[in-house]
């Protein structure tokens, strides 16, 4: 197969010490003269070295540095198809290397669908560049001008049919030099392999059982790990019987740090064996109680709050305008990854060295340092893909863990995964909110908007300067503390993240509280908030449109000026045969969502057809239609696979997800009480692409999921005359709705 | 006492305590890492295997259940993804993380396996034992389709 070779997964090479800090260490140096230094395209900005970015050997194979992770979306694919691209080499001579703070930029968090922006712009221009130093040194070489010489296939040729190999040139290459961005890279139109449907190179391994994950490294004396955690937040360890684990078949040591409680053996079925034995010894002083789950709305909004205006504008309201009100309630909700957090941690001559699928290496270790007290220097992180994460779930906090193990094993390396119940029970959870929304219609149009949205924080990643945004830290005898709450701006936002509509709204008031307090600990998880204000907005927009008795999809459009936006409503209406009033039967019903996903991006809208069984309370969406604008396409079967993909993890959101808790502490520890979509409940769906090959790329990873909660709410009250306001759609709230 | 059984062809051994999950023998005693510890419970799927050619959750399964069993894993399907399921799930691009696929084309190759062609209708209610975070629900009934239609 015509790949490039993904050194993440040769996961013993990092052992032999090849560190290789070129030309990283002159950052701190380059960053005094940040004022007098000219910007530079995407995170060439921040990693100013050619050769922080691209090496060329004296075989002539190319190694891409970047400090973006593949998560599943295919990134790692696509950064070595752009770099490829440029420097005219063959996709099969280019190695990856990524994510690692011992040898890659850094690129802080792979979040937010933004790294062929950054790490992609910075590829495409350094490749174009090394690519334009290679001919120049061709031309010497050959004595002829370099605006004579072509490139193809790593090979510099002359009009006279003399050739010289990049790997001949690379000795004399100097890239140990600032990127200039003056080389242009190519125009589109000359692209022959981005843009092209390359199988991504992370399947195959997927496929065969390679070692494609964290959770499947094996390190030469490898112990494995296990942690038992507090009952609940707060609650501080009293005793446990040390004497006994320790006798346990195969165990290595006990940790205990404060509250924090773990054990290591040889084998990890001793490891699981001890943590039970652990578990049932253990003897905890509890934490504060969790707030009442029948009482959460209205606690949330006894708490402290930064509010902020995010919109306004003041045309007068007309009189007689009739108002309508609605308040939307959305649970806590979990990343539910299928593979639990994992990493692997080696503490060895002073020198800690951790394999993580943390989404961001830089901040991880950062962070780690200021926990334990120790220099990053004296930390590298290397990243090694895991199970989906759809943000921010256990990996950083499994990375800690298990490096607080490794200080107790004598330079043994130990592999830590946490249980199902571990992951279910302390991630970090997409937050409850509460929307709030007052709106009024005069002469079929909306009038006025007022809308309020509270939430908690969406982003309490490590990195933070004020905060240590680690679970374990806060257990420790010197417990850290989690940073503040912060504001993210518009437009993009976070608990606030779509919380603009994209209509014309002449009067509008949109005010974000973002809760200062911590009831259950939560963060990012994929869409923000975008996910439930785009279920209140929609929702809303039905109920307004109910109120004018207009058509959904017309009432949309009228308040529609966005052409972009106009399209992927009118496709999706065509798609699936839209037509206004039209009755599908008893308890049967078709519904409609739109969003531009962060009013930035991709703009995407989803009709569904929706059936409850009023006896069960069970609701099943048979069919989805979309139409996605993402700019110009990459590639079409990615960009379905995660349109796809979103729709059918928003319905999974929709009908079933909620963290369930009491006072006593989170009670979600399995699929049984955390339930997901499964396969017979997936809807079968159609997806129109638009391309726009004029317009930029944008992320898709994250554009579905805020229209399908809203078609399936607008469904679900077009099949039974009543609006549900609260997630998810469970039986037991369908039928109280119905009754 | 050692309980011997037959992994992917090859005989194997262990020593682990009678109720040890076959699971943590294939990933740490066999370092067959390609079936993946997801619940323990099963109630995910993710550790699927086939057991004298059954699908079985192999961290139900027990040391003390398999000897003299024949197990075969994802490692066993094929080594380069000869096998059709394989096949098909690269052609269909099916996986985005992927961790789940191991467990899902065990499930697949067990019911083409037992019924060649399979309708639509059966597909989906064998493989609900599996679940898919990322939502690749769709391409999963495409690619044992085509791996049906195929062979």
């Amino acid at each position: 197969m015509n790949a490039p070779r993904l050194t993440r997964r040769d996961f013993t090479a990092g052992l032999g010490g090849i560190v290789v800090s070129f030309s990283l260490g002159s950052q701190p140096a380059l960053a005094q003269q940040k004022k007098d230094r000219p910007k530079l395209p995407g995170s060439l900005d921040t990693n100013r070295m050619l050769d922080a970015w691209i090496r060329i050997g004296a075989d002539g194979k190319v190694t891409v540095f970047t400090g973006k992770v593949e998560l599943g979306q295919g990134i790692l694919t696509a950064l070595a198809q752009i770099a490829a691209e440029e420097l005219d080499v063959p996709l099969g001579q280019v190695t990856m290397v990524s994510a690692d703070t011992g040898r890659t930029p850094n690129e802080g968090q792979t979040a937010g669908s933004q790294s062929v922006q950054n790490s992609g712009t910075a590829l495409r221009m350094a490749g174009a560049e090394v690519r334009a130093i290679l001919i120049d040194l061709a031309a010497r070489k050959l004595g002829v001008g370099a605006d004579t010489l072509k490139t193809a296939d790593g090979v510099v040729s002359a009009p006279d049919g003399r050739k010289v190999g990049y790997g001949e040139l690379a000795a004399e290459a100097d890239l140990k030099r600032e990127a200039t961005a003056k080389a242009r890279p190519k125009p589109p139109a000359q692209h022959t392999i981005v843009g092209k449907p390359i199988h991504r190179f992370d399947i195959p391994a997927k496929v065969t059982g390679g070692a494609a994950y964290v959770q499947d490294i094996r390190l030469p004396n490898m112990l494995h790990g296990r942690v038992v955690h507090p009952p609940r937040y707060g609650s501080k360890l009293a005793s446990f019987d040390e004497a006994k684990i320790k006798a346990m078949p195969g165990v290595v040591a006990v940790v205990r740090e404060g509250s924090f409680l773990g054990v290591v053996a040889v084998r990890e079925e001793q490891a699981i064996n001890a943590r039970t034995a652990l578990a049932e010894s253990a003897r905890w002083i509890d934490g504060p109680e969790l707030p009442d789950p029948a009482k959460l709305y209205e606690h949330l909004l006894t708490l402290h709050s930064a509010d902020k205006v995010i919109a306004e504008k003041d045309a007068p309201l007309p009189a007689g305008a009739k108002v309508v009100e609605a308040t939307y309630h959305r649970p806590y909700m979990a990343h539910a990854s299928i593979g639990p957090s994992c990493a692997v941690a080696e503490y060895k001559d002073g020198k800690l060295t951790i394999w993580t699928h943390s989404q961001g290496v830089f901040p991880l270790r950062g962070t780690i340092a200021r926990a334990l007290g120790i220099q990053p220097s004296a930390i590298r992180c290397i990243h090694a893909e895991g199970s989906g994460c759809y943000g921010h779930n256990g990996a950083d906090d499994v990375a800690f863990d298990a490096a607080l193990l490794a200080r107790a094993t004598d330079g043994r390396p130990v592999r830590l995964q946490w249980m199902r119940d571990d992951e279910f029970m302390w991630e970090p959870f997409g937050p409850a909110m509460v929307m709030r929304c007052k709106g009024a219609i005069a002469d079929g149009r909306i009038a006025d908007w007022q809308y309020d949205v509270w939430s908690q924080s969406h982003n309490m990643r490590p990195g933070d300067p004020d905060g240590i945004n680690l679970a374990s830290s806060w257990y420790l005898a010197d417990p850290k503390h989690p940073g503040p709450a912060r504001q993210a701006a518009q437009p993009n936002g976070a608990g606030d993240r779509n919380a603009v509509p994209l209509y014309d709204l002449p009067r509008q008031r949109i005010t974000h509280h973002l809760i200062q307090d911590n009831p259950l600990r939560t963060s990012a998880l994929r869409t923000l908030g975008a996910y439930a204000n785009v279920f209140a907005v929609e929702s809303f927009m039905d109920e307004l449109a109910a109120a004018a008795g207009l058509d959904p999809v017309a009432f949309r459009l009228a308040h529609s000026k966005d052409p972009r936006a106009r399209a992927v409503i009118e496709a999706v209406a065509k798609a699936a045969n839209w037509k206004a009033g039209e009755a599908f039967g008893k308890m049967r019903g078709r519904g409609i969502g739109f969003a531009k996903y962060k009013t930035t991006a991709t703009y995407n809208a989803v009709i569904v057809d929706l059936e409850v069984d009023p006896e069960t309370g069970i609701v099943k969406v048979p069919r989805a239609w979309t139409a996605v604008d993402s700019g110009q396409i990459i590639n079409p079967d990615g960009l379905t696979n995660q349109i796809e993909g979103g729709i059918v993890q928003s319905t999974s959101w929709t009908l079933h997800e909620q963290v369930l808790f009491d006072p006593s502490g989170i009670q979600s520890r399995d699929w049984e009480t955390y339930p997901i979509l499964t396969m017979p409940e997936a809807p079968k769906i159609e997806t129109v692409l638009i391309d726009r090959p004029n317009e930029r790329s944008l992320g898709a990873g994250e554009a579905s999921q805020g229209p399908t909660v809203a078609a399936i709410a607008n469904a679900f009250a077009a099949a039974t005359g009543r609006r549900m306001r609260e997630l998810p759609l469970r039986p037991e709230r369908v039928k109280a709705a119905l009754g | 006492m050692a309980v011997e059984f037959t992994v992917n062809g090859r005989r194997a051994s262990t020593d682990a305590p009678a109720h040890t999950p076959l699971l943590w023998v294939l990933r740490e005693g066999l370092k067959l890492t390609g079936t993946k510890f997801g619940c323990g419970t099963g109630l995910c799927g993710a550790c699927m295997v086939h057991i004298d050619g059954k699908r079985a959750f192999s961290c139900q399964m027990q040391v003390a259940d398999i000897g003299g069993k024949s197990v075969t894993t994802i490692e066993g399907l094929s080594p380069d993804s000869s096998h059709p399921v394989q096949k098909a799930w690269l052609a269909e691009n099916v996986p985005q993380c992927g961790y789940c696929q191991s467990g899902q084309i065990m499930n697949a190759a067990a019911l083409l396996k037992e019924k060649p062609k399979p309708t639509l209708a059966e597909i989906i209610e064998h493989m609900s034992t599996n679940i898919c975070r990322c939502g690749t629900y769709q391409r999963i009934v495409r690619a044992v389709e085509r791996a049906a239609r195929e062979g």
